[in-house]
C-alpha cells in the first residue's frame, strides 16, 4: 500500500513536467499543425538557463536563495526561453508554413540538433549538477503517511506546475488574445477575415510554449539535480507521447496525457521493471491510440500529410 | 584536344552517368584511403535505408519515423543467426529481409488507420521498444517470474543470453563468396555497390509499377483511390513490408560489414537521420535520396576535414545547414516532378500576404 501511495506520488510529479512540456507541443501543433521536434530542447535550455541565473544571481552577486529570488529566476528564464522561441520561429519555421508538413519537420529537427550542440559548447557535454546549498533554500520537510513519503519540494513544483497550467487554461478560455488563439487554431484564413493578426498570435504561442517548458526544465534540474544537453530528447519524446496520449492540439489533453504518462511510468517502475518503463509507456501509447485513434480528448479531424 | 572538348560537350544524359558510373568504379582507386572509402559504404548503407524509407515516406505518404526498428530486427537477425547458428551470411540475408518484412506487417496492421502525427509518434515508440527490447535482452524478463504459476521460468531467463544486452553482439561471420571472404573496406565497397545499383533499378521499376501507382493514389487522397477500387489497406501494408524488408537487408549487410553491433546503433538518432535523408533530398524521387544521404551522412565527414581548429563547431553547423537547406529549398534538393508541381500549386493556392 505505502509502496503504491509512493510511486503515485512520484508519478504525479514526473507527471505535472511532462504535462508543462507537452502543453508546448500541442499549442504550436494547434495553431499550425506542425510538430516542433526543437521544443525538448528550448526545456533544455531552461534548465540550463536555469542553473545558470541560480549560480550568477547567488554565487556570484550573494543573494541568499529564498523564494524571492527562485521566483525571479523563474521569471528571467522563461523570459529568455520564450525569447529564443520567437527567434527560432521566424528562422526556421515562419518561412515554411506552405511547404508542406515534412520540411517543416525536417527545420525542426535541424533547429533541435543546433540547440544541443549549442548548449553543449556554451557549458560542456559533461553533466552539470546544481549545488548543493540550493537544496536549503527549500527547508527539508517531509511529510510520511502509510510508508509514502512527499517532500515539501515535491509539494512546491506540483503547487508550481497546476498555477501555470491553471493561467495558461484560464488565459485560453476566458480572455480575447485566448479566444483569438482558439480562432487561429481553428482556421488561420476566417480568424484573418475578423481582424486578427495570425502571425502575431503565431509568435505568441512560441513565447508561452517554450516559456512554460523553460519552467519544467528549472524544475527538471531542480528535482533530480544534475543535467546534460541530450535532456531536451528524452524529456521531449516523453511530452510529446504526452500531447499525443491526450490528444494533440487539445491543451486539457495535454495535461492528462502528461500526468497519466508519469503515473504509467512510475507504476511501470515500482511493480515491473525499471528497465522496461519506457517500453511499457509506448506500448500503452500504442493500445490507446488503437482504441481511440486520436487520443483521450482529441476530436476527429482529416488531415493529409 | 580541342576535339575532346567538343566531344564533352555534346554528351548527353547517358554520357554523363557513363562517365559517373566509371568514376564511382574506380572510387577505391582514386581515393586510396580506407576511411574515405569507409565513409562511401557508409553512404551505400544508408542510401539504401534512405530508399526503404522512401517507398513507406515518399511513394505511399505514410509518416514513418520509427525506420531504425526494421534495421535493427535485420542487423540483430543476420547477428544472431551467425553467431549462434553459424548460418552464412548470404543465407541470413534474406531471412532478414523476410523477418523485417513479417515484424512490419505484424506492427503496422493495428496501426494503418492512424493518421498523420498519430502514426509519427506509434512508429517512434515501437523503434525506441525495439531498441529497448535489443539492450534489455531477455534476462531482464525475470520479473515474469512473480506471476504465479510461472516461476519456473526463473532460472532460464536469466540464463539466457539472446541480444547481448547493451554491449550487442561480437564476432558475426564475414559474407563469403566461393571461398573468397570480404574482409578490406573496398571489398565491401564493391559488395554494397551492388546491392545500391540493384536497388536503384528495383526503386525504378517499383515506381511505374501498378503498386507504385497505387501507392501515389493513396498518398494523394485516400477516399479517391478507395473508391477507384484500390485496396488501401493491402496498399499500406505492402508499403510497410517492402520497405522494412529492404532496411532489413540493409541491416544484415551493415552487421556483417562491422561484425560487432549494440542496441545504440539503432537509436532514434538513426530513424532522424533517415528521415531527413530522405525530405531532404526531395520526398519520393530516388537521385533525390541519394543527393539527401550525401547531405546527411557524407557532409558531416566533410565538415571534419574542413574545420581542423573548430571540430567542436560541426554538428552546430550541421544543424543550422539543414534549416537553411530546408528554408531555401523546401521541396528538397532534388525533387522529383511530382512534389514540385503540388507545392507550385500549393503556392499558387495560398491567400497572397498571408
Amino acid at each position: 500500500m505505502g509502496q503504491l501511495l509512493q510511486q503515485l506520488l512520484n508519478g504525479l510529479t514526473i507527471g505535472s513536467f511532462y504535462a508543462l512540456i507537452a502543453l508546448g507541443y500541442t499549442m504550436v501543433y494547434g495553431v499550425l499543425k506542425l510538430i516542433n521536434f526543437a521544443h525538448g530542447d528550448l526545456f533544455m535550455l531552461g534548465a540550463y538557463l536555469g542553473l545558470v541565473t541560480l549560480m550568477s544571481l547567488v554565487v556570484s552577486m550573494g543573494l541568499s536563495a529564498n523564494l524571492l529570488v527562485f521566483m525571479l529566476i523563474f521569471v528571467i528564464v522563461m523570459a529568455v526561453v520564450g525569447g529564443v522561441g520567437i527567434v527560432l520561429e521566424r528562422i526556421a519555421y515562419r518561412p515554411l508554413y506552405k511547404a508542406g508538413r515534412l520540411p517543416a519537420i525536417v527545420s525542426a529537427l535541424g533547429a533541435s540538433i543546433f540547440l544541443q550542440n549549442g548548449v553543449m559548447l556554451l557549458y560542456g557535454a559533461r553533466y552539470r549538477t546544481f549545488p548543493e546549498e540550493f537544496k536549503t533554500a527549500v527547508p527539508e520537510v517531509m511529510w510520511t503517511f502509510a510508508g509514502a513519503r512527499l517532500t515539501l519540494m515535491q509539494v512546491l513544483m506540483l503547487i508550481i506546475s497546476f498555477l501555470l497550467m491553471a493561467a495558461l487554461y484560464f488565459f485560453v478560455n476566458y480572455t480575447r488574445v485566448g479566444t483569438a488563439m482558439r480562432a487561429v487554431a481553428l482556421d488561420h484564413d476566417t480568424a484573418r477575415l475578423m481582424g486578427i493578426d495570425v502571425n502575431r498570435i503565431i509568435a505568441l504561442v512560441f513565447v508561452i510554449g517554450p516559456a512554460l517548458g523553460a519552467a519544467g526544465g528549472i524544475m527538471v534540474g531542480l528535482f533530480y539535480g544534475r543535467i546534460y544537453f541530450t535532456l531536451g530528447w528524452s524529456y521531449g519524446l516523453k511530452a510529446f507521447t504526452a500531447a499525443i496520449l491526450g490528444g494533440i492540439g487539445n491543451i486539457p489533453g495535454a495535461m492528462v496525457g502528461g500526468l497519466l504518462l508519469g503515473l504509467i511510468e512510475a507504476l511501470a517502475t515500482g511493480f515491473v521493471s525499471d528497465a522496461w518503463k519506457n517500453a511499457i509507456a509506448f506500448f500503452i501509447l500504442v493500445i490507446i491510440l488503437i482504441l481511440r485513434p486520436t487520443g483521450l480528448l482529441g476530436e476527429r479531424v482529416a488531415e493529409k500529410l | 584536344m580541342k576535339d575532346f572538348r567538343a566531344r564533352l560537350r555534346n554528351l548527353d544524359k547517358r554520357g554523363w552517368y557513363l562517365i559517373l558510373g566509371i568514376m564511382v568504379l574506380l572510387f577505391p582507386v582514386i581515393v586510396r584511403s580506407d576511411r574515405w572509402v569507409q565513409v562511401a559504404n557508409f553512404f551505400f548503407i544508408y542510401a539504401m535505408l534512405g530508399l526503404s524509407l522512401n517507398i513507406i515516406l515518399g511513394y505511399a505518404g505514410l509518416f514513418q519515423l520509427g525506420h531504425a526498428a526494421f534495421y535493427a530486427v535485420g542487423a540483430y537477425t543476420t547477428a544472431i543467426l551467425s553467431t549462434h547458428f553459424g548460418v552464412p551470411i548470404f543465407v541470413a540475408l534474406p531471412i532478414s529481409g523476410l523477418l523485417a518484412a513479417i515484424f512490419a506487417i505484424l506492427i503496422s496492421r493495428p496501426i494503418l488507420h492512424l493518421r498523420g502525427d498519430y502514426l509519427c509518434i506509434v512508429t517512434i515508440g515501437f523503434g525506441e521498444i525495439v531498441r529497448i527490447a535489443l539492450r534489455n535482452d531477455v534476462s531482464s524478463l525475470v520479473f515474469l517470474a512473480k506471476i504465479p504459476g510461472l516461476a519456473l521460468l526463473k532460472e532460464k531467463l536469466t540464463t539466457m543470453v539472446i541480444t547481448g544486452g547493451p554491449n550487442g553482439i561480437m564476432g558475426i561471420a564475414r559474407p563469403r563468396i566461393l571461398g573468397f571472404v570480404f574482409r578490406q573496406q573496398w571489398h565491401y565497397f564493391y559488395l554494397f555497390l551492388a546491392f545500391v545499383a540493384f536497388t536503384i533499378f528495383a526503386m525504378r521499376r517499383l515506381e511505374n509499377s501498378r503498386l507504385g501507382r497505387a501507392w501515389t493514389c493513396v498518398r494523394e487522397d485516400e477516399l479517391a483511390a478507395e473508391a477507384m477500387g484500390i485496396d488501401t489497406v493491402r496498399v499500406k501494408l505492402l508499403a510497410f513490408a517492402i520497405g522494412a524488408a529492404w532496411a532489413g537487408v540493409a541491416g544484415s549487410l551493415y552487421a556483417s560489414w562491422v561484425t560487432v553491433i549494440a542496441p545504440e546503433s539503432f537509436s532514434f538518432w538513426e530513424s532522424v537521420i533517415m528521415f531527413c535523408i530522405v525530405v531532404l533530398g526531395g520526398t519520393g524521387s530516388i537521385p533525390g535520396v541519394l543527393v539527401g544521404t550525401i547531405g546527411m551522412v557524407v557532409l558531416p565527414e566533410l565538415l571534419r576535414e574542413v574545420l581542423l581548429n573548430i571540430q567542436q563547431w560541426r554538428m552546430l553547423i550541421f544543424g543550422a545547414a539543414m534549416i537553411f537547406m530546408m528554408v531555401v529549398r523546401p521541396e528538397g534538393l532534388w525533387p522529383s516532378q511530382r512534389f514540385r508541381r503540388e507545392l507550385e500549386l500549393a503556392r499558387e493556392m495560398a491567400v497572397p500576404g498571408s
